[in-house]
């Protein structure tokens, strides 16, 4: 996803709600979205894990592996690129990602 | 042609170690052996003997058994003294009126005990320090007596000090000369380890010369010494040295040194053809080697000799390390700096109590000497230096000195090794051999050990032989990796040490000091762990909060659907109807699925993000505590109803569970722990399948280890009897926190134990023969972690910050609805995939 000019940004919550290497979910226009604080860094991704459908990817360990920036699943332990979304375990799968941006210290993300 | 008739007089250490040789050449066809010991049993190990103090029994020390002397071929008589050799008909006497012929002799009587000649010395609870059966004596007169003294301070003298200390007997040590271990160590390091000893409550009086022994007025006897002072004791036990049992060379003309000995060459022959000796009753260049290692040499040598092979004995290196009374003590080649223009170097570290001495070369190139006391980590690589005339570093001040960072000192490295370097000195196994080893395909320590022998014999040399074998693996391409994960060049045991000797407190700076890139769900949950066992700060606090695997986060178990379970801590499976009722009340208010556990307390499930802390609030209200269920650490205290109730029970389980699951609760380890108290052998609580298993018997508590259930089950271990209740906890104590030190990560203790090197009986000695000197330091880690506990759900609640952190959204008060019940027996489950398309899409179900 690409920001335009046409981009609407919804603001989530204050920067410091969210922990360094911490998740959070948010509820946007019905959709569960991870979002990610790693140092001055926010990530958004989908929150539900597409092994077992429970929305839990905000509560996984984030870091990184081999380079990316990781959130593991705290169900099964597979691994989601923060940047593309992509699954490291599995081509197949990935998730949906999000762009997010900090103004005045507040979270917003594009929808 | 008929056998060669081979005696072997003593079946000590070295003279086992002889025929133990001879029987597995490949000549061993051409020999028959027959073997007198004085003693009443085959051959054991004398060098490990204190262990009969903490529990190893007579036969635990054997180094050999009958059956394996039959099954040889070879002959025995036991309790048969020697006492006559007639060397012109080649015949042997014997205190039983035996006589047998010999075609070749071997001496192999070792030493005795001196006792100085002082007036009293004769009488009862004076004894010594050299068989099962002296022991026996000690142990004996130790239970009629609250004092003892040693009398000698050298390294047996103090070994001795020990055993009456854990005898429990108010302890002291008189020596003549003026510093401890006067042969092995030099002024300022016996001064140390004087200091460290009397810390230990054992005293020590230097200088003393003891005149005679009499009646006490407060003790059995008191000791008068030249200088006018005297000391009150129940007991002595004289170590002042030992003396080569030559008494048969002495009467039948076998050649002695001055001072004792039977003089040998360097085939460990006699002066009387067809007479050898070894051990510690020859005499070699005019020097009696008091240590087991060269007493195999010189077994190897006189076997070599008589199968017609030409190894030689040239001498033996005496540097020693050990552990007494709990100090780290060594000393290398010249400690004494005897040699002359010879150059010192010296680190003192008065607060840590450490003391280094070098002694090198007047061109400072060669290390003659060392003497380390309080830190001998540099011992392995300062004795290879040595042995092998090694060139020094420029620096070779560096080789004692502490470098910032907690890493291991700066060494030299075992590639800097000649091949030809002795590694295992008890069975002079060559670095080339155990790269032989390696390359043929021995690569783990077992097999090295079983096809080398190397490590086999005092265990000392195991470490620098794993770094061979490693290097070695590395050179043939064979990746070594134990690494925890790509963040950390380092196993979880290595991090375990990082943390406590750096005192590092954050991931930050562990993966800053240690490690590289951010972490991930490996080493930060790991990380935790550690910094848990080895600090206990709360485990939400700001920097360590992200480091949790979910179920530590949010302290509760995450099911399939994303809810949690919780599971209150219901010590040793007892609780009360007024509790029962509140978890009954708390269930039927949130809704959740409620379910007795296999560890004997109650889960209650489907909880979602938000309302953990209500939930908690109610529960720790009325009186609950976190039951640790989602952690890495004491799950249950599995618990029968005992002697309180039970006509079998023979004591309170109900109460000891409790009692520990108090003690233990809350602490974070290498994986989860479980442990079961019994009240009788029947064993209700199935104590025997846990971590930790306790069984109550008419002596008292029984201790198993390392059992599990579980995918792999394993039968714990019996670990100790006769317990009483402070006993067991203290064991416990160093059990757990050892293997919190060492457990690999997600490692059971089950697994642990299959992995530790030495198996049960190395554990047995860390733990119960603190032959490491860890056991106070264990004691009081774990000390620390009891002393700092919290309940993790109490501080939770009562802090509206980490309360935020369970909301499900950060924006919304609304719930996930993705979370789907139905109804089953009565109770909530998750929803089927299959059930949830049908419930949110009625049409969906209308058009099927
Ligand atoms: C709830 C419970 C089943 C029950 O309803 O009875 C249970 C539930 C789970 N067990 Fe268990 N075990 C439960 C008793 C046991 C027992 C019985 C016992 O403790 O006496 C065993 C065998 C004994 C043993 O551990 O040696 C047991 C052996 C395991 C194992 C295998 C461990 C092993 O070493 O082989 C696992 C997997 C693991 O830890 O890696 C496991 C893992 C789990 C996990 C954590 C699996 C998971 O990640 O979801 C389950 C989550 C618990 C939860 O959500 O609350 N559970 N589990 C029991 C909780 C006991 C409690 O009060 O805390
Ligand atoms: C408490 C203690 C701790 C020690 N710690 C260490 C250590 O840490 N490291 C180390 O290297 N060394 C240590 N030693 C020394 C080590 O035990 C000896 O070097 C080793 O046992 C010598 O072996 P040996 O066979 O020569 O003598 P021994 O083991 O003494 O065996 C001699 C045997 O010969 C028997 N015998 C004697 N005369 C006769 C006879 N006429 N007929 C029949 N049998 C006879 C004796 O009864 C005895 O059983 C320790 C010794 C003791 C006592
Ligand atoms: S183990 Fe023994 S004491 Fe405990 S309940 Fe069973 S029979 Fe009774
Ligand atoms: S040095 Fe004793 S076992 Fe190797």
């Amino acid at each position: 996803m690409t920001e335009t000019a046409s981009t609407t940004w919804q603001t989530v919550c204050n920067t410091d709600d969210i922990g360094n290497f911490l998740g959070v979910r948010a509820l946007v226009e019905n959709q569960q979205i991870a979002i990610f604080r790693v140092n001055e860094k926010f990530y958004a991704i989908d929150a539900i894990d597409p092994f077992t459908n429970a929305a839990v990817l905000a509560r996984g360990i984030v870091g990184d592996i081999k380079g990316q920036i990781v959130v593991a699943s705290p169900i099964y332990k597979q691994h989601f690129n923060l940047v593309t979304g992509q699954c490291l375990e599995d081509e197949n799968v990935s998730v949906a990602t999000y762009i997010a941006r900090v103004q005045d210290g507040q979270v917003q993300l594009a929808i | 042609m008929s056998k060669q008739k081979i005696v072997v007089v003593g079946n000590g250490m070295v003279g086992h170690k002889f025929i133990d040789n001879l029987v597995n050449h490949s000549d061993a066809e051409r020999f028959d052996i027959l073997a007198f010991a004085e003693e009443p049993r085959l051959a054991y190990d004398r060098v490990g003997l204190s262990k009969y103090f903490s529990g190893a029994s007579a036969d635990d020390l054997m180094l050999t058994s009958e059956a394996y002397y039959q099954e040889k071929g070879v002959q025995y008589l036991l309790n048969e003294k020697v006492i006559g050799i007639d060397s012109a008909k080649k015949l042997l006497s014997t205190a039983k009126g035996r006589e047998v012929a010999y075609d070749k002799l071997i001496l192999a009587t070792g030493s005795y005990p001196f006792v100085p000649p002082l007036l009293g010395k004769d009488q009862p609870h004076c004894l010594v320090y050299r068989t099962i059966e002296n022991l026996e004596a000690i142990t004996a007169s130790a239970s009629v007596s609250k004092v003892g003294v040693v009398v000698g301070g050298g390294l047996l003298g103090l070994e001795a000090a020990n055993a009456l200390k854990n005898l429990g007997l108010q302890t002291h040590v008189v020596e003549f000369a003026p510093r401890l271990m006067a042969v092995q160590l030099d002024e300022a390091g016996g001064g140390l380890l004087r200091r460290k000893i009397e810390a230990l409550d054992v005293q020590v009086h230097t200088e003393k010369n003891t005149k005679d022994i009499v009646a006490g007025e407060i003790c059995r006897y008191r000791m008068n010494f030249a200088d006018g002072s005297h000391l009150e004791t129940d007991m002595i036990l004289f170590s002042a040295g030992i003396r080569p049992q030559d008494e048969l060379a002495r009467q039948f003309d076998i050649q002695i040194g001055e001072r004792g000995g039977i003089v040998v060459d360097n085939n460990c022959l006699t002066s009387v053809d067809n007479i050898y000796a070894i051990g510690e009753c020859a005499l070699w260049d005019g020097k009696i080697f008091g240590l087991v290692a060269p007493g195999y040499q010189m077994a190897k040598v006189a076997v070599s000799h008589i199968v017609g092979g030409s190894d030689q004995f040239l001498g033996a290196d005496m540097s020693t390390k050990l552990k007494l009374l709990g100090v780290d003590v060594a000393s290398i080649g010249d400690a004494h700096g005897r040699t002359p223009g010879c150059i010192s170097y010296v680190f003192q570290d008065g607060v840590k109590e450490i003391y280094k001495r070098l002694i090198v070369s007047a061109d400072g190139k060669k290390l003659l000497g060392a003497v380390l006391v309080g830190e001998v980590e540099a011992y392995g690589n300062l004795l290879q230096i040595c042995l092998n005339n090694m060139d020094l570093p420029e620096n070779p001040e560096m080789l004692i000195v502490p470098v910032g960072d907690g890493s291991a000192p700066a060494g030299m490295g075992v590639d800097a090794l000649p091949d030809s370097a002795i590694i295992c000195t008890c069975h002079e196994v060559s670095k080339g051999e155990i790269c032989c080893a390696v390359q043929e395909g021995a690569n783990t320590i077992g097999a090295i050990k079983s096809c080398t022998k190397a490590g086999t014999g005092c265990g000392g040399c195991v470490a620098l032989t794993t770094q061979v074998m490693n290097s070695e693996l590395t050179k043939m391409g064979v990746e070594v990796n134990t690494d925890i994960c790509e963040h950390f060049p380092h196993t979880r045991q290595e991090l375990y040490h990082l943390v406590r000797v750096g005192n590092i407190q954050s991931f930050d700076a562990l993966i800053e000091q240690h490690g590289t890139g951010l972490g991930c769900d490996i080493c930060k949950p790991t990380a935790a762990s550690i910094l848990a066992s080895c600090w206990n700060d709360f485990i939400l606090k700001a920097p360590l909060a992200p480091l949790q695997d979910t179920n530590d986060h949010f302290m509760a178990n995450l099911q399939k659907n994303g809810t949690y379970s919780i599971v209150p801590r219901i010590a040793g499976g007892e609780i009360t109807p007024d509790k029962l009722i509140v978890l009954g009340q708390v269930a039927k208010k949130y809704n959740l699925y409620t379910k007795i556990t296999g560890g004997q307390r109650i889960d209650l499930f489907g909880a979602q993000q938000h309302e953990l802390p209500l939930i908690w609030k109610e529960l720790v209200d009325a009186g609950f505590e976190t039951g640790h269920a989602y952690g890495k650490s004491l799950r249950t205290v599995k618990s029968c109803v005992g002697s309180t109730w039970c006509r079998y029970g023979v004591l309170d389980s109900v109460g000891m569970a409790i009692r520990l699951e108090e003690r233990y609760k809350g602490l974070r380890s290498p994986h989860k722990l479980k442990f079961g108290v019994s009240g009788c052998t029947r064993e209700c609580a199935e104590a025997q399948s846990k971590d930790v298993g306790v069984i109550a018997t008419e002596n008292g508590w029984s201790l198993y280890v390392c059992g599990n259930g579980g995918m792999k089950p394993r039968h714990a271990d019996l670990f100790a009897t006769g317990l009483n209740d402070e006993q067991l906890v203290q064991l416990i104590d160093r059990f757990l926190m050892f293997y919190v030190r060492t457990g690999d990560r997600l490692q059971r203790t089950s697994v642990w134990l299959e992995n530790l090197e030495g198996g049960l009986k190395y554990l047995k000695s860390v733990i119960f023969d603190d032959k490491l000197g860890l056991a106070a330091q264990l004691e009081a880690e774990m000390q620390g972690v009891v002393d700092t506990y919290q309940c993790e759900w109490k501080s939770t609640i009562e802090d509206a910050e980490k309360v935020k952190r369970f909301r499900t959204f950060v924006n919304t008060e609304a719930s996930d609805n993705t979370v789907v019940f139905v109804q089953e027996r009565a109770q909530i489950r998750p929803a089927t995939e299959e059930e949830i398309v049908r419930l949110m899409d009625p049409a969906a179900l209308a058009n099927a």
